[in-house]
């Protein structure tokens, strides 16, 4: 029997930072509530905060369903997580400056080479390239569970272009409007200056080429995007433009915009498209999404690329495990935020404890996303176990293993009331000229009872996350 | 400001007054039906209505021969296979607006997706709980709290110029091309001209264009054909008017030729004023001397060709 660590109450106690909610839930009446929940819902269909499932049919339009209910830091529980996630963005952009220039980690023998040169995502054309102030991951999202009072873990990182960080915002935009006694009571801090950290950490990487004060737009693959909303949210909130592939074009090194004035010259360059269709000069040659030549223009320093290309070579779940071993090599630290452990299919031992243990592993594709293409043994049946064993006997190399995490639980609502339900973490991580976190970051919750799978393409829900100030 | 952006904003003002005129003559044609007039009845007068929309051909592709209001009524508000109805419009406008999201402020792009959300629960009833009268009032409510969204919070910038711009040549185009049906198609021959069934249609075209009391205090006693068209042309009072919405036109392709100088190419904008002189020149009766036919055919080309400049001038992203 696993003990799941519940964050609202410990040993029989009320947690302090739960302290004022529990009394805010017993004084709000059913009716009450259930009125609430609609206005948000409302709320969110009229602001259009709306995402997209793909291959299901059925209304485009969806929402991730929402919880009032906050999940609540303590200031000193925070800043260990701040110190921690900050540590680990620095030790990945050091890496990725590392993997495309000498090398050093792999030849001191601490990475195997093939993982690293003969990744997917590792690109060819970045090689020997230093971006502006050598950042390769501006916005690094790191997704952290919590598995006991203070125990913390990291299960994934994002160097490419996570996203949610809208929900982030939004969830806090519409708690603060539906109840403004709690933010008057309590003291939360603020997470609505992300935009404009943002705006300046994408500036701040401006290449040396850019004259006067940065030109930053958005690249969007366009608003059948699962996450168009999310693109022009930043956008608008940043003050710059959201463009289209089809709106930039490279003359003479660099790359301008279309405009009703005429061409405008484009600095700084954040993309929410992924490295395959950024430039069919040099990637896939049948991308519409992306500009032709970007690719020449950047290497030469005409314009910057937010996350530079083959950034994704530090995030996927291969590489995942090596990341401790990062920081102590390039920073001389040890980590203060701990991995998952985490069992490498293509090493024989690990690969033994693997099949033998499936019925309570975790086994993840190395390049799955979503919750897709994953098995939770302790929650499969034995057939669907013995079908999982053999597409891993096909490719051993594309799998890694867990142990079944013992997810923390946070109050969440539910119809009979307030019930714990398993919750995970993203905060972002952003790497310019300094490193900064805003205070919060996205809470998911499994919003099905038992179920450990937060994804919103798997039946999760968000909350608003407050850490709490001295 | 991005040419794309520009051009979705002009475009959302063309499809918001475009989804207006679709509702009105949905609403003219109701009306019309519960008047006993013609010897061939309703069925006639539904098909009217097509031809004025310009659709005669598109509807029959879809419905045959079969004229009927349910049909009608369908193809104008419901149907997604005709670009001009009323879903249709109101769904790329607000697919412009979502992908335009930065430019519009957010009473505007919560009175469009108000607007598309309602739609779709419209969408979702039993069609025998709807009546076209009702239908109508959908419409106009919410292009009503669109456009005043428009006018009340957007920045008097050039993105606020490209929305007015596509809903003022819009107009224009509907206008001219409602009064061009009612001389050739709705008029079946020409000794009908001054008789009681052509001062009837008359009324029709401006219950169509909501312009009948309007008119009745602009002009007073009966209807008549050079009353109307005057109303309808030259009348700078008519809001729906060619000149008047001719010189909204001119007015904010003025407004981007100040705000961008001569860097950018003002074609549009020589278009227009050159049109709007034209225009100004004529008197009714030198009109109707002219043709009325031929002068609209002038008209509907001129319209074409200021839109045709202004997508060269500002839309299509000139390197």
């Amino acid at each position: 029997m696993t003990i799941y660590y519940n964050e609202m109450v410990d040993g029989g106690l009320v947690r302090e930072p739960y302290a004022m909610l529990s009394d805010w839930i017993e004084t709000m009446p059913a009716e009450i509530r259930q009125m609430k929940q609609a206005e948000a819902e409302a709320l969110f269909r009229r602001i259009g905060i709306t995402f997209a499932v793909y291959g299901e049919g059925g209304d485009p339009d969806r929402l991730i369903p929402f919880d009032m209910m906050p999940r609540v830091f303590l200031q000193g529980e925070w800043r260990r997580l701040e110190r921690g996630i900050k540590q680990r963005a620095r030790g990945l952009n050091a890496f990725l400056r590392d993997v495309y220039g000498r090398g050093e980690i792999v030849r001191a023998g601490r990475i195997p080479a093939p993982l690293v040169y003969r990744n997917a995502a590792y690109e060819k054309a970045v090689v020997g390239f230093v971006p502006p102030r050598g950042v390769f991951s501006h916005i690094v999202g790191i997704d952290i569970v919590r598995t006991g009072r203070d125990e913390f873990h990291v299960l994934e990182d994002n160097c490419r272009t996570p996203s949610g960080v809208s929900y982030m915002l939004e969830n806090r935009e519409i708690m603060m409007r539906m109840f403004p006694a709690l933010f008057r009571n309590n003291r939360i801090e603020p997470v609505d200056q992300y935009p404009e950290l943002l705006r300046r950490t994408l500036a701040s990487v401006a290449p040396a080429k850019c004259e006067g004060e940065p030109t930053v737009v958005i690249l969007t693959p366009g608003h059948y995007n699962s996450a168009y909303y999310e693109h022009s949210f930043l956008a608008n909130l940043m003050g710059v433009e959201l463009v289209e592939g089809s709106d930039l074009f490279v003359d003479g090194g660099f790359v301008y915009m279309r405009t009703t004035q005429g061409p405008k010259r484009v600095d700084v360059i954040y993309r929410r498209i992924d490295d395959q269709f950024l430039d069919p000069l040099c990637f896939r040659r049948d991308s519409m999404l992306g500009v032709p030549g970007l690719m020449d223009v950047w290497r030469s320093g005409g314009v910057s690329i937010a996350s530079a290309p083959g950034a994704g070579v530090a995030d996927d779940k291969a590489v995942y495990t090596f990341v401790p071993e990062m920081i102590r090599f390039y920073l001389g630290e040890e980590p203060i935020l701990n991995n998952v452990q985490t069992w490498t299919l293509w090493k024989d031992d690990d690969y033994r404890y693997v099949m033998a243990n499936l019925k309570d592993l975790v086994v993840k594709e190395v390049h799955g996303s979503g919750g897709y293409g994953m098995l939770i043994g302790p929650r499969a049946t034995k057939a669907e176990i013995e079908a999982f064993a053999e597409r891993i006997k096909a490719d051993p190399g594309n799998y890694i293993a867990q142990p079944t995490l013992a997810l923390s639980t946070s109050p969440t609502f539910v119809d009979e009331g307030v019930a714990p339900r398993h919750v995970d973490l993203r905060p972002f991580c952003l790497c310019g000229d300094r490193i900064e976190l805003v205070p919060g970051g996205l809470t998911r919750v499994a919003l099905r009872e038992g179920s450990l799978v937060v994804n919103s393409s798997q039946g999760g829900g968000v909350k608003d996350t407050w850490v709490l100030s001295e | 400001m991005l040419s794309r952006t520009a051009a979705n904003l002009f475009w959302m003002g063309r499809h918001l007054e475009r989804a207006e005129t679709a509702a009105r003559l949905l609403d003219v044609g109701a009306r019309i039906t519960l008047l006993p007039n013609t010897a061939e009845g309703y069925r006639n007068e539904w098909e009217s209505l097509l031809r004025a929309s310009g659709a005669q051909a598109a509807f029959a592709e879809r419905y045959g021969d079969e004229i009927t209001q349910e049909n009608v009524e369908t193809w104008l508000f419901f149907d997604h296979a005709n670009p001009s109805s009323v879903a249709s419009c109101i769904e790329r406008a607000r697919e412009g607006g979502r992908i335009v999201r930065t430019a519009l402020t957010s009473q505007v792009w919560d009175a469009l997706n108000s607007a598309y959300q309602d739609l779709r629960a419209l969408e979702r009833r039993s069609r025998g709980q709807l009546d076209p009268a009702m239908l109508t009032d959908f419409t106009t409510r919410h292009s009503s709290t669109v456009r005043g969204a428009i006018n009340a919070t957007q920045l008097r910038n050039d993105g606020w110029h490209f929305i007015n711009l596509g809903y003022s040549l819009e107009r224009a185009d509907a206008t001219a091309r409602l009064l061009d049906v009612k001389y050739f198609v709705l008029l079946p021959r020409v000794e009908f001209v001054g008789s009681g069934l052509d001062n009837y249609q008359w009324q029709v075209i401006l219950r169509a264009l909501s312009a009948h009391r309007a008119f009745h205090w602009a002009y007073g006693g009966e209807v008549t054909a050079s009353k109307v068209a005057d109303f309808l042309i030259l009348n700078g009072e008519s809001p729906r008017s060619l000149l008047t919405s001719l010189y909204e036109a001119v007015w904010h392709l003025d407004g981007l030729v100040r705000r961008y100088g001569a860097a950018v190419p003002a074609s549009a904008s020589a278009r227009a004023h050159e049109t709007l002189e034209q225009l100004i020149a004529r008197d009714i009766e030198a009109i109707f001397d002219e043709g009325l036919h031929e002068f609209l055919s002038w008209f509907i080309n001129e319209v074409a060709s200021i839109s045709n400049a202004v997508h060269d001038d500002y839309l299509s992203g000139r390197m």
